[in-house]
């Protein structure tokens, strides 16, 4: 990407010391051009030019850029899961990367071998496993830890995850051994089609520390909130107190991945007015925001229709 | 004579001597124990702070080791008894392979050793041969020395050379055993090396001779076999044994090579009978060998049946010297 394009930009480090409102500005660039590509992924899915699947991340785009502007983005380590787009686009601002390897182009970032859910640049890593990297990303920890170089890990997570037996394995390894990683759970209320309240006993915010791992709870919709919590958690990792587990609360608009979403449309509807773009856009005024959005959106749309022009090309 | 249990231990010790980003997890591994089969003894003590005893968490620990290797270290993972590997298989099937393969510039450089087989009397959950079930994973390399080879030398190479991960299968029975081709011993033992870090032993025993029959096997199968082949050159019966250690990619020039000396092929193996390590070969030796193959591949595996545990019983399932000796035979007569 020509890095100085708008999308390098927003995506770009920025400067150490920034006011409250340049930070909640770029928050809102970067959730909004996020938005933006996973409406378009879809839209291209249902063109027929996607294989397989996309699990988009609409309404949970604050937990992605909050989380992972607490992160060192050049030098920690993500790993996520089906859902990662969000993830992916906020630690590496690659739109051109994610949506070449979703279309099965050779420029993907793994050259259309991943697909959706299987990314990998540098120090990320996504796989499409619910519940398998928890314990991947305790080990990544372990060996920054043993090899001294400050960085630590954090391993995306939802509330379906945490039925899975493997991700405390991990928590216990991780709390035991006193690792740094921090358990970023989206908590969106669904796994797949199934309400979280349907396949969870107990308060699934309180497991972690059974187990040793302070838990931080905060609304996933408020980005500056996400990333303050973040931002605490990941103090206490590199300050080497141990892991910690950041307790996202956040709802999918979306549907589990292209198609058939068979929830209630009405509670969806109400789950609208708390979604994260929509609050941030309250907070720093609608007419700058609305430009702000339709100056990313042009700048994904411009890498998406010519990705787009290509695929169809290929046919 | 050093034992396939010492053999073990020292290569061990060479790798964690050679290069400081070795490490073992497991567990129980930790001295004074040392591991249930006391193949890391004294590592913990020689190396402090580089053995690590695990909860007993497979799944988390083989990630944890997965995460390890794609981190910069040279993980060792010890799996208390193969029979567990079952704990184990969604990150080796899922994780660790897949990483490997489809994201671009990852390499995870981890080896999960496990003692695999029965004659113990540990019952249904901890005899098992279970490696044939991983020999269809894509990106694994399975490998499982026998007494013909120096299985510290070949964990040495899987630690500190091989980048893919490996599943090193280890044979309960073999741990106590002197290894084959010593001075004293009657066999002759020639290893062929592919450039793998994983050769092929080939064991005569009566040199010079041209093979009778030519009987395939690996790992824990190499005991039993072997003694039956000392047992035969009295009876100036010439058997040769072909053992590769790498069980997946199959080496499989070598091995059609070895089986072009004779028209007779055995294929034997300690694990359960059927969609197994002898399955594979057989196809892969008719593929290569038909039309001059004059006679059928024959095979002897465990039945496919559980384990149990009173000797007696075990016996009757499991691969022994007389059942090799009796197929053998059969197949001369």
């Amino acid at each position: 990407m020509d890095p100085l394009s708008p999308l390098a930009l927003l995506f770009a480090e920025p400067p150490a010391a920034q006011d409250r409102e340049t930070k909640l500005q770029r928050f809102f660039g970067q959730m909004a051009a996020i938005r933006h590509c996973e409406t378009r992924l879809l839209e291209l899915f249902n063109a027929g030019l996607v294989r397989g699947t996309v699990h988009t991340c609409l309404g949970q785009e604050a937990c992605a850029v909050g989380v992972l502007a607490a992160l060192d983005r050049e030098h920690d380590i993500v790993c996520s899961n089906h859902r990662g787009h969000g993830h992916y686009l906020a630690n590496h601002g690659d739109f051109h990367g994610l949506v070449a390897e979703v279309l099965g182009l050779p420029e993907g970032v793994c050259g259309g071998v991943g697909g959706s859910q299987h990314l990998h640049r540098r120090n990320f890593y996504t796989n499409g496993i619910l519940g398998g990297m928890p314990p991947v990303a305790t080990g990544m920890a372990m060996a920054e830890k043993r090899l001294g170089t400050g960085r630590v890990a954090c391993v995306f997570l939802g509330d379906g995850a945490m039925a899975e037996g493997s991700l405390y394995e991990a928590l216990n390894l991780a709390g035991l051994w006193q690792l740094p990683v921090l358990f970023a759970v989206e908590h969106n209320q669904y796994a797949q089609s199934t309400h979280w309240s349907q396949e969870h006993a107990g308060a699934l915010h309180e497991r972690a520390a059974s187990f040793g791992v302070p838990v931080s709870e905060v609304d996933g919709n408020d980005v500056e909130a996400v990333h303050a919590a973040a931002a605490a958690c990941v103090r206490r990792l590199r300050g080497g107190e141990g892991p910690a587990m950041l307790f996202m609360r956040t709802y999918r608009l979306g549907a589990h991945s292209k198609g058939d979403d068979l929830r209630d449309p009405a509670e969806i509807e109400a789950q609208r007015s708390q979604e994260p773009l929509l609050r941030l856009r309250q907070l720093i005024g609608k007419p700058w925001a609305d430009a702000a959005e339709s100056h990313v959106r042009q700048a994904v749309d411009s890498i998406v229709d010519g990705l787009r022009r290509q695929k169809e090309a290929a046919r | 004579m050093s034992s396939y249990l010492q053999s073990l231990n020292q290569g061990l010790a060479a790798a964690f001597e050679a290069d400081a980003r070795v490490l073992m997890l497991g567990e129980d591994v930790v001295d004074p124990y040392g591991g249930a089969f006391k193949v890391g003894k004294g590592l913990s003590t020689r190396f402090p702070g580089r053995v690590i005893s695990t909860p007993i968490s497979e799944a988390g620990i083989t990630g944890l080791a997965a995460g390890l290797a794609m981190r910069g270290l040279r993980p060792v993972l010890e799996v208390m008894f193969g029979d567990f590997l079952t704990l184990c298989t969604d990150q080796i099937v899922n994780h660790i392979t897949k990483f490997a393969l489809m994201y671009p510039g990852v390499t995870v450089p981890l080896v999960i050793r496990t003692p695999m087989g029965g004659g113990r009397g540990y019952g249904a959950t901890h005899s098992q041969s279970l490696e044939k079930m991983f020999l269809g994973v894509p990106g694994l390399t399975v490998v499982a020395p026998s007494l013909a080879h120096e299985p510290g030398a070949l964990l040495r190479h899987a630690v500190l050379a091989d980048a893919s991960p490996v599943l090193f299968v280890e044979n309960k029975l073999l741990y106590g055993q002197a290894l084959a081709g010593g001075t004293d011993d009657r066999l002759q033992v020639v290893q062929m090396d592919d450039d793998s870090g994983y050769p092929t032993a080939v064991v005569r025993n009566l040199p010079g001779s041209a093979p009778d029959v030519t009987v395939f096997a690996y790992g824990g199968a190499s005991r039993t076999l072997l003694a039956v082949m000392r047992r035969l050159a009295d009876e100036e019966i010439s058997v040769k044994a072909v053992l590769p250690s790498k069980l997946r990619p199959v080496p499989l020039a070598a091995l059609v090579a070895q089986a072009r000396e004779s028209q007779h092929l055995l294929i034997v193996e300690e694990g359960s009978a059927g969609f197994n390590w002898g399955s594979e070969l057989a196809a892969l030796l008719y593929e290569a060998l038909l039309p001059g193959l004059k006679r059928p591949i024959r095979r002897l595996a465990a039945d496919d049946a559980l384990i149990p545990c009173a000797a007696e019983l075990e016996d009757a399932v499991l691969v022994t010297e007389d059942k090799i000796e009796a197929a053998l035979l059969d197949m001369l007569s």
